[in-house]
């Protein structure tokens, strides 16, 4: 594990640097004790992969730790005692979202490609992708965009060499091991499977967002 | 009841001091790119630090006072005038019903802000008045446009308050900022850790509140790493596959997987929030210590600020 400040007013918990379950599960449980049991000072806590970065306010928590020098030192000490707290726990199952997805001519900008990759067809490319369950290991890049995982090797075809300028709302794409969902039209540069009609981010809905950091999904044919 | 936008300016956002704990949804903070000046000119008005503000680029809107309006410039001077009359930047003043601001030449810095007592009347979400334009929420959910009616509070302001010069002083077109190695600042070679620290880098086209493309001298790493996704922040320094590096300001995405080289200091953030393109930059690195030190310093000026507001008021009260 190693700690290191981004910024004044953070501190990033890299428990390694790679796409692994056993990662994940630490970054989250981590990111969940402090989002429960905030210190004073706390402001945030952000899981990602393999590692999550807690925010705080410095001169809060430095007035709350007179016996430390500095309040990144403070709350480093802080993360090193909830990192041996969290260690035993087992992650509470989490009930498996289901996302309705849309394949035909329209929605899947890249199946062919896809097809190329894996030398397969298209029906076979969508039953190995719909046949896992993925995890979300993070959320992030746009507002309620889940990078999930794994895609199986035989589909988990590269990023696009030229991004798109614009890839729609709603479109599901896979890079490499990762899937993933647009919930806004955006610039990206993920290969396009389909399209779900769910909406992954709305703002005037409380949550935004329909899934969390650690959820299970299953994409089924819409 | 409120401030009539006639011309939008190139870029005018509604914006308060940021939406935290949305970070995990992908959700960033936004708010405006120099929080001494909102929070400073909040404090001359008695409102709340972070009341809704106008963050303003230039050229600057045009916006007339439906209402008699207590309201104050801070940030970047853009040589306001109300009626043709100048308005002291950095200061309260009055503007009578149906007069109408207008911003006459950028002279220094990049942000200007309009800030009104009682703050802008808009409804937040997730806790904030920023607007995130990415997810056309917060806000107006979108830059202004002509024709906009900003909601707000008639007011009035008897004694005019002056800030002094301490909350501006650091604005230059070329600073040097303070940073704090991050996460593979240990990465750089000899070579570029040289360069970083002693080379001038200038701010491209491309520089906006999403974040600002440095161009000098190649920096590389002793190896090349590639790193899975993680959280950035509001002042990360990540080094791109080109070389060149980036500094994410106020609308940067929640996580990313450049290397991260460092962060500049939060007490340094207001100075970079005021460049644009074609400003220079420089970085020099210091230790947790003084970047906190540097931050108390600047909350014990602005605490002596609200002292002196109050003050004021009271002898006129």
């Amino acid at each position: 594990m190693r700690i290191f400040p981004l910024g004044d007013n953070a501190v990033t918990v890299e428990f390694g640097n790679e796409i692994s379950l056993e990662l994940n599960r630490k970054a989250i449980a981590l990111s969940e004790h402090f989002e429960s049991n905030p210190f004073p000072g706390f402001i945030e806590s952000v899981p990602a992969y393999s590692s999550t970065t807690i925010f705080f306010e410095p001169v809060k928590v430095r007035d709350a730790h007179i016996g430390c020098r500095t309040a990144c030192e403070a709350v480093s000490l802080i993360v090193e005692t909830a990192s041996a707290e969290i260690r035993d726990k087992v992650e509470t199952d989490r009930a498996t979202v289901e996302i309705p997805v849309i394949f035909n001519s329209a929605a899947s900008l890249d199946l062919d490609e896809v097809c190329k990759f894996a030398g397969l067809d298209a029906d076979a490319v969508v039953y190995t992708f719909l046949k896992r369950i993925y995890r979300v290991f993070m959320i992030g890049f746009l507002p309620g965009f889940a990078y999930m995982g794994e895609v199986d090797d035989r589909i988990a075809i590269a990023r696009k060499q030229s991004p798109r300028l614009k890839v729609p709302a709603g479109s599901v794409g896979i890079a490499g091991k990762q899937t993933g969902i647009y919930p806004l039209e955006s610039p990206g540069g993920w290969q396009i499977l389909g399209r779900t009609e769910l909406k992954m981010f709305d703002p005037n809905s409380d949550p935004s967002c329909p899934l969390r950091p650690g959820d299970r999904v299953k994409f089924v044919r819409a | 009841m409120s401030l009539i936008v006639r011309k939008p300016g190139i870029l005018t956002t509604v914006q308060d001091l940021g939406r935290f704990g949305s970070r995990r949804f992908g959700i960033n903070p936004n708010g405006t790119m120099d929080k001494a000046a909102v929070r400073a000119i909040n404090v001359a008005l008695g409102n709340d630090e972070n009341a809704a503000v106008l963050e303003m680029h230039f050229p600057a809107p045009e916006i007339e006072f439906d209402l008699e309006t207590a309201f104050g410039i801070s940030g970047a001077d853009f040589g306001a005038e109300l009626d043709g009359g100048p308005i002291r930047n950095w200061s309260t003043a009055q503007a009578p019903k149906g007069t109408v601001l207008k911003f006459r030449k950028k002279a220094l810095g990049s942000r200007a802000y309009l800030a009104v007592r009682n703050g802008l009347d808009i409804e937040p979400w997730l806790g904030s008045r920023s607007t995130n334009l990415l997810a056309n929420a917060g806000g107006f959910g979108r830059q202004l446009a002509a024709g906009d009616v900003v909601q707000c509070r008639e007011s009035r302001i008897d004694s005019p308050i002056s800030i002094g010069p301490s909350f501006s002083a650091g604005y230059t077109a070329v600073p040097a900022l303070r940073i704090l190695p991050s996460g593979e600042y240990g990465l750089l070679t000899a070579l570029s850790e040289q360069v970083f620290l002693s080379e001038r880098f200038t701010l491209t086209n491309d520089s906006n509140r999403m974040g600002f493309r440095l161009k000098g001298p190649e920096l590389h790493l002793v190896e090349n790493k590639t790193l899975v996704s993680s959280a950035a922040s509001f002042g990360t320094i990540q080094l791109l596959p080109d070389g060149q590096m980036i500094i994410l300001m106020a609308d940067h995405q929640t996580a990313g997987g450049y290397p991260r080289i460092g962060n500049i200091i939060s007490a340094d953030l207001p100075i970079a929030g005021q460049l644009g393109p074609g400003d220079r930059v420089t970085f020099k690195v210091v230790s947790v210590m003084e970047a906190e030190n540097a931050l108390a310093e600047f909350e014990r000026e602005l605490s002596f600020l609200k002292m002196g507001v109050r003050l004021k008021r009271d002898v006129h009260a």
